[in-house]
């Protein structure tokens, strides 16, 4: 029987969210860890970081340890129309990270439903990742946005692609003031401007802000993607979770490949996102699929910085005994112990760092 | 409560009058001592002075909530941070300088010596100006004159040092002030007080 205290909080996640996945029918998806070097070539914008850890194949094949799960699902995945193929995965990633600028493995557990997508099917994504942020900590946040109610907006202030690319930083950053300064830069009307920069005030609890986008959303585009927003709030507003659920426009995930819904979940207590996911139609469409997708990825290695309380010993019983100790005295002792439900270590001096609640010396009980 | 980094030195000195009359004071902070960390219980605010290059670290890695760093090391760094007000103190500008007479010919490497390697690479790519960095962490105006370099990459705030060392500026990359930061994780969990924080300080904003 497994002891649950022993658990990392990341071990209890993979379980809890393997179980979660299955009841909705998810199946698993196990891969190798390697993955030919040229599918990544050909998608390297879709990955966090373009630095991939490579190395040739007996064959002379070039090939690269996982930086990303998605692309191998997509890969792997059969293009039928009407169908559905949902996978649910648990795999070490290899990426270099954005603060240290060295690789380092992540441990990912995610999943994606791929083929012919609808409302319902985005709905159970975005309901799953609230479920499994709730299965990890009380306090959390889901937030959502719609990427075609962004992509109206730009569409609607006009400019080139490289003000379009200032502007959706912008908004990442939630950084108005920038924004105001780009769009008089680029001859945006006041009134543009004011639309634009009120979009990155927007932030709350999902009916408020659907209100306010009522006024934004003004181009068939952008009702379009209104319209689903709405519908996703009155499936959400079904659920247990509807409170911990925001809309919240600073998701700009790269819009060459994400398309509608995308999401990001936090726990509090820690700093970044644990959870990213949304809708990928855009990438599919690259990888020659006719076909939707939708998915997110849980970040298992972050939740190691939840405060877990650390114990203060190392062992409950030192128990120390020499040479002259009878062995069966000392086997007997870490029995009666250990049957105790104390943890024991059997040492025959005391170890400089161990940290230990009661010292037991036997070493007297001869041979 | 509200972790807070600021910036060390004038700047710092300059934004924690801001907070203070905003309604987050801290009286403390004033008196001169080497403490680093200060608590206003009843305001529900704790300071702490860190060095100017690190304040996006503290904020990224959530250690503070929300705090204030100059543009030009968010330009640099690129963190993972909102940015949610510009102060408009701590003016100054991101410059390319060198000798006044300096004709850059385009026939081989640009030598450039900086401290913000990543502005200046940014900087010359979008020109496709091919350019050898030389990472410096202090004194940079005298590159140039011993000939280590042929530009320097700097922060300008009056242009007198400049002068002094007869350089000048060249070319100006962008205009740099103080900026009012926030960790993405506490925007969501502190949402009220770092709004409410936001908009007070926002009304001491002087605008020119």
């Amino acid at each position: 029987m497994i002891d649950e205290k022993l658990l990392k909080n990341e071990e209890k996640a993979i379980f809890s969210l393997r179980s979660l996945y299955k009841k909705y029918g998810y199946m698993p998806f196990k891969m190798s860890k390697f993955e030919e070097y040229d599918l990544y070539v050909r998608n390297k914008d879709f990955l966090v970081s373009d630095r991939i850890i490579t190395f040739n194949d007996t064959n002379g094949k070039l090939l690269a340890l996982k930086p990303d799960v998605t692309l191998s699902v997509i890969k792997s995945g059969v293009d039928a129309p009407g169908c559905k193929q949902k996978v649910y995965y648990n795999e070490n990633i290899y990426r270099v990270s954005g603060s240290t600028h060295q690789y380092t493995e992540i441990m990912q557990a995610g999943l994606e439903c791929i083929g012919d997508i609808d409302l319902y099917d985005v709905f159970e994504a975005v309901h799953l990742a609230a479920q499994s942020l709730a299965m990890i900590a009380d306090e959390f946040v889901l937030e959502i946005s719609h990427l075609g109610i962004l992509s109206a907006l730009l569409e609607e202030a006009g400019g080139s692609d490289s003000f379009r690319k200032a502007v959706a930083q912008c908004i990442a950053e939630k950084n108005e003031h920038d924004l105001a300064r780009i769009c008089e830069e680029n001859g945006v009307s006041a009134e543009k401007t004011a639309k634009i920069c009120s979009f990155i005030g927007l932030y709350g609890d999902m009916k408020s802000v659907i209100e306010k986008l009522d006024k934004i959303c003004e181009t068939k585009c952008g009702r379009a993607a209104l319209s689903e927003l709405c519908e996703l709030q009155a499936l959400i507003e079904t659920t247990e979770y509807a409170d911990k659920v925001f809309l919240d426009f600073s998701i700009v995930n790269d819009m060459n490949y994400y398309n509608g819904i995308v999401f990001k979940g936090f726990i509090n207590g820690i700093y970044e996102g644990v959870l990213a996911g949304g809708r990928y139609d855009k990438l599919m469409e690259k990888m020659g699929r006719k076909s939707g997708a939708v998915g997110f990825a849980v970040y298992l290695d972050l939740l190691e910085t939840l405060g877990t309380e650390s114990s203060k010993y190392d062992v409950d019983v030192l128990l120390i005994y020499n040479e002259k100790t009878d062995v069966k005295v000392v086997a007997d002792k870490v029995r009666e112990l250990t049957e105790a439900g104390k943890s024991v270590s059997a040492q025959k001096t005391i170890p400089g760092k161990l940290r230990y609640r009661e010292l037991i010396n036997i070493e007297k009980e001869a041979r | 409560m509200l972790n807070i980094a600021l910036p060390k030195g004038r700047l710092g000195d300059k934004v924690y009058d801001m907070f203070e009359a905003a309604g987050y004071e801290c009286p403390q902070i004033k008196e001169k001592t080497r403490k680093l960390i200060f608590e206003n219980e009843e305001k529900q605010v704790r300071y702490f002075w860190v060095k100017p290059s690190d304040v996006s670290i503290y904020v990224e890695r959530g250690a503070a909530d929300i705090g204030v760093v100059g543009k030009d090391i968010l330009i640099e760094y690129e963190p993972e941070i909102y940015e949610l007000a510009d102060l408009n103190v701590g003016k100054c500008r991101m410059c390319v300088a060198g000798p006044k007479d300096f004709r850059d010919s385009g026939e081989k490497k640009l030598k450039v010596a900086t401290k913000f390697t990543n502005t200046a690479r940014q900087y010359y790519a979008q020109s496709g100006r091919d350019i050898d960095i030389i990472k410096l962490n202090g004194s940079i105006e005298i590159a140039p004159i011993l000939g280590l370099s042929d530009v320097i990459v700097d922060l300008v705030e009056t242009g007198t040092t400049l002068k002094k060392n007869d350089l000048a500026v060249l070319e100006v990359i962008s205009s740099i002030s103080a900026r009012l930061i926030a960790n993405k994780a506490s925007f969501k969990f502190k949402n009220k007080e770092i709004e409410t924080v936001v908009s007070r300080i926002k009304e001491q904003i002087k605008i020119d």
